[in-house]
């Protein structure tokens, strides 16, 4: 079949709602496209987890670092899903981690920026988390099987992240009048950020048409964006607090996509360095094990 | 440069509660079966989802081949007659 046809029945079997799996035939840039947003996705549940664990040793109570320990390991399983999934695509693992440490992979820019006080790990659950659920739950029905059983696992996880978040904040919107202002605070530094993770707007959007097309991507980024807002101000409103009025500063967003954001060198060197200190572990147990294989062997002979 | 690169690939599957099959859930990358079952239990059981794990080496396994599925599953397509919709049973016949 010529590769005309072969694209032919490809889109067919898309428009058919079937799922692609890895040995199907597919076309090179649903392949690229793919492998290219997976590992964008991986790179930012890895990056994800360094805002965040930075707060760990600092967590008010027992109770909440146990939380976050288990939020933030959530997320390094995440990026594990994802990582996997993409090597389903033909890519190895390593090859993708070595792009991102060297500075040559995107991931979400939201993880560029600092966490100053306690309320900003509530703020990262109940919005950060909040608009990644809403830009994961179509990916379950994405059309590339790997990539929407990932996503249906991280699904179920993020519901937790966004409930402790919110429950962060609850708790300090009921305190005392500091801890509602750095409720307040925290709100007013993620609120524009977390809008900006459903990506430019739609007339911007660059991938966005083929993306839909494939199945890939089920809503555009204005209507998430929209849907996001809509369910979000409430939520506020509970919590006594005032989400801030305006526009999207989008240079800002293109800044930090840039390497331009407050936090963009330092969560690199943090990885790189994390990847370094790792080193001698990994090495101890591919050692290990292969001392172990040669001495099953010579006890085999 | 690192010798820990290119840890082998192990297929996960995971048995949620007695009486279910095992089922795919994934991969992990472990230098050996031990750290890969290891692996599997940290990464695909964080909340109780499985009582049991098979991990097996992922090149160990022998697929179909999808580009020869039509004349590899032709021979069940014209057998129509293994299916009990086949016949046609009078409604006054009962329990068959």
């Amino acid at each position: 079949m010529d590769s005309e046809a072969l694209e032919r029945r490809f889109q067919a079997r898309i428009d058919a709602d079937e799922r692609i799996e890895p040995k199907d035939w597919m076309p090179d840039s649903y392949r690229r496209t793919l492998i290219r947003q997976m590992a964008q996705h991986a790179h930012s549940e890895i990056v994800g987890m360094l805002p965040e664990g930075n707060w760990i040793t600092r967590a008010p109570t027992l109770k909440r670092k146990a939380i976050l320990m288990a939020k933030v390991q959530d997320e390094g399983g995440h990026g594990a899903y994802l990582y996997g999934a993409t090597e389903t695509l033909g890519v190895t693992r390593d090859a993708l981690i070595e792009e991102l440490l060297a500075g040559a992979a995107k991931y979400s820019s939201i993880f560029n920026y600092p966490t100053p006080t306690w309320a900003d790990i509530g703020a990262i659950g109940w919005l950060v988390d909040g608009a990644a659920i809403m830009n994961q739950i179509p990916l379950c029905r994405c059309s590339f099987g790997p990539y929407a059983r990932a996503m249906v696992r991280i699904c179920k996880e993020e519901s937790f992240h966004q409930r402790q978040g919110y429950d962060i904040m609850l708790q300090l919107s009921r305190g005392t009048d500091a801890q509602r202002r750095m409720a307040q605070e925290a709100l007013d530094r993620w609120w524009w950020p977390s809008l900006m993770m459903f990506g430019p707007p739609d007339a911007d959007s660059k991938h966005s048409a083929q993306s839909m097309r494939w199945k890939i991507k089920r809503f555009s980024n204005d209507e998430l964006r929209e849907r996001f807002i809509e369910f979000t101000v409430p939520q506020a409103q509970y919590l006594g607090l005032t989400v801030p009025q305006g526009e999207i500063d989008w240079s800002e967003f293109r800044d930090v996509l840039d390497g331009h954001g407050p936090c963009n060198r330092e969560r690199l060197a943090a990885r790189r360095r994390a990847h370094e200190q790792g080193l001698w572990v990994r090495d101890a147990a591919t050692a290990y094990a292969s001392r172990q294989a040669a001495r099953k062997m010579q006890a085999a002979s | 440069m690192s010798t820990s690169r290119d840890w082998p690939l192990f297929e996960v599957f995971i048995r949620a509660r007695g009486g279910l099959d095992h089922k795919h859930v994934g991969s992990v990358h472990a230098v050996d079966a031990r750290m890969a079952m290891e692996h599997a239990r940290d990464l695909y059981t964080r909340r109780q989802e499985g009582v049991s794990i098979w991990v097996v080496r992922s090149s160990e396994i022998i697929a179909s081949d999808p580009s020869d599925a039509d004349a590899f599953f032709e021979p069940a397509r014209d057998k129509v007659y293994r299916h009990p919709t086949f016949y046609d049973i009078p409604d006054e016949v009962k329990t068959l």
